[in-house]
């Protein structure tokens, strides 16, 4: 009996799981058979989608890596993610910590505040950013995207460092500045090297989220070497009413699967981070 | 949980307070200097915007008051495009709360190649979703589509008799009502991750000890997980049903890639209609005042969840 439910259990596991990874993962299985299909095979409505009903080919990767801006896209988006992510740690880090050891009634509201930007949309603020980027002469310039990405990376990873430091004793920097440390000292000292994973859940979180970001870019940028990866792909790829099916679904295979294996990686730092910015208020 | 209850302050420490308050002050500015400039100036140009007949070829303010808000209610693909954000949030978050415990449930679990399963499981919230819409709009494509292709070899599309109809494919994208579960279900396999990965950490959080005394006093799974499981789990549910609903809410990123609002404003929705309006169309003023519909919903909704969510941890 023990053993028979043991077995059902196991089942119901595997089946769920194995269920829930195929439909997500399911796109991205499309896109690697596409990737290697040729045309012939790819477009043959009779054909069995799911086989390779002619000899694979490296024809789409071909003209992914040598027609197109890809690897200059690939690049623009790291160029702009790094920034951004140096750009947020800088502002976000101390105003966390600050609102984290300091906040009494208006601390709270403020760090609430702060969260409650990130829920402003971009199709929101696009009308008149477009317009201030004008005025700033950074139309068609990554540095349109600088500047303007922290406006998401920024109130977000500000709420997941505050309930990272609300996390560390205060004890352990009080001990450090009765033992003759500045409160700054104790701060870069004793908080930050405590603090490693919680400032590399932002660095990843701010990465990600300007690597994720479509319609910003969509917006400011129109030249083609200029673009980032998420609207270099899919606009790029697709002259008037054609899509080239292999080579797009192989940039976006290619681009999505670096951004995975990172945040898999540190998936369980993240979750810290988040969860513990998110409960605390 | 860490107690948070301000310590005692000390007089060595009150000698502190004026340079910590501004410590805290300096170290705060840049991050509330760089709101109010990028997000509270702009917002604040959006509102005069809708308020104004401001177009992309004369982008001067001159106001007109409450005109445009009165023109788009009256516009049909508007008041649709307001109930689609509304129907597509609600039915892709209601299923996404529900299938995210099943499957966070299952992941607290030690199996084989669980690594793997987290991974592909993790992908449509890891890749930039531009892109992962991309692999549905060729999953969903009018003649290519496998699904379609599935159909026609069990014989249950493609044929006289068949159960779904003689046409060769069903037009994911084409059919207005199978457009807008297209687009419900890329919403929620998108959010399903986050949600997975959020409630996981509140599982991960709950004391082993409870659940094994109640399965010691004979409760089964079931009420286990509804007595117990689900009320601990309410606050970091909360969190999870904020964010689906923020990313579902505002997002247009699906819409514009799968469908770009159609078949005839079928999937339009509101940051959609915004765009195309204000955007491609033009019209500065009407495409803000569709947008500022967006906001007073979202601040309500994550005010009230924020709320709740600390009610709970008080108590």
């Amino acid at each position: 009996m023990g053993s028979l439910k043991k077995i059902c259990e196991r089942g119901t596991l595997y089946g769920i799981v194995t269920f829930f990874a195929l439909f997500s993962a399911f796109p991205f299985y499309w896109m690697v058979i596409a990737m290697f299909k040729r045309d012939h095979d790819l477009f043959n409505p009779a054909a069995n989608p799911f086989l390779f009903n002619e000899p694979a080919t490296l024809d789409h990767l071909r003209v992914l890596f040598y027609d197109t801006h890809f690897l200059q896209y690939l690049w623009n988006t790291c160029l702009v993610g790094t920034a951004v992510v140096a750009i947020t740690l800088l502002v976000s880090v101390p105003a966390a910590y600050s609102l984290a050891r300091w906040s009494g009634r208006w601390g709270e509201n403020l760090g609430i505040g702060i969260f409650l930007t990130y829920l402003v949309p971009p199709t929101l603020l696009f009308i008149p950013l477009s317009r201030m980027i004008g005025l700033f002469g950074l139309h068609e310039s990554l540095g349109a995207l600088i500047l303007v990405y922290p406006t998401f990376t920024i109130p977000f990873c500000t709420w997941l460092l505050m309930g990272f430091f609300k996390s560390i004793p205060k004890d352990i920097e009080e001990q450090a500045m009765i033992d003759g440390c500045s409160r700054m000292g104790a701060m870069v000292k004793i908080i930050f090297p405590l603090s490693v994973s919680g400032i590399l859940t932002v660095v990843v979180f701010a990465f990600t989220l300007s690597m994720h970001e479509f319609i910003y870019a969509l917006a400011f940028i129109s030249v083609s070497a200029k673009k980032t990866i998420s609207i270099g792909v899919p606009t790029e790829l697709v002259r008037g009413d054609v899509f080239r099916w292999g080579p797009l679904m192989a940039g976006a295979l290619i681009a999505s699967l670096p951004v995975a294996v990172i945040y898999t990686f540190f998936l369980d730092r993240f979750i810290a981070g988040f969860t513990m910015g998110a409960v605390k208020g | 949980m860490p107690n948070h209850v301000e310590r005692g302050t000390g007089p060595a420490r009150r000698g502190l307070r004026d340079s910590e308050k501004q410590l805290a002050v300096v170290m705060i500015a840049p991050a509330v200097l760089y709101i109010v400039c990028m997000v509270g100036f702009p917002f604040i140009l959006a509102v005069c915007y809708s308020l104004s007949d401001a177009t992309t070829g004369d982008p001067s303010l001159h106001f007109v008051g409450l005109g445009n808000f009165k023109a788009i209610l009256q516009d049909p693909v508007f008041r649709k495009s307001l109930g689609n954000t509304f129907i597509f949030t609600l039915i892709s978050q209601t299923l996404v709360i529900i299938l995210s415990q099943a499957l966070a449930l299952a992941l607290t679990q030690e199996f084989r190649g669980k690594w793997l399963a987290r991974f592909f499981i993790l992908l449509p919230w890891t890749a930039p979703i531009a892109l992962g819409t991309i692999g549905w709009l060729w999953m969903l494509d009018s003649i290519f589509s496998p699904f379609d292709w599935l159909l026609r070899a069990v014989g249950l599309l493609g044929s006289p008799q068949a159960l779904l109809g003689p046409l060769s494919n069903l037009y994911w994208l084409g059919e207005p009502s199978l457009a807008m579960a297209s687009v419900v279900l890329v919403h929620m396999w998108r959010i399903l991750p986050l949600a997975t990965v959020i409630l996981l950490a509140g599982l991960t959080s709950i004391p082993h000890e409870i659940l094994e005394a109640a399965e010691v006093d004979g409760a089964g799974f079931w009420r286990r997980h509804v007595q117990i499981t689900v009320p601990l789990l309410r606050p970091i549910m909360s969190i999870a049903f904020l964010f689906g609903l923020v990313f579902t809410f505002t997002d247009m990123t699906v819409v514009y890639v799968l469908t770009r609002g159609g078949p005839v404003h079928s999937t339009q929705v509101l940051s959609s209609w915004a765009f195309f309006k204000g955007i491609e169309g033009g019209d500065l003023a009407q495409g803000a005042a569709t947008a500022i519909f967006l906001f007073p919903l979202l601040a309500g909704v994550a005010a009230l969840i924020l709320r709740l969510a600390r009610r709970t941890e008080i108590t």
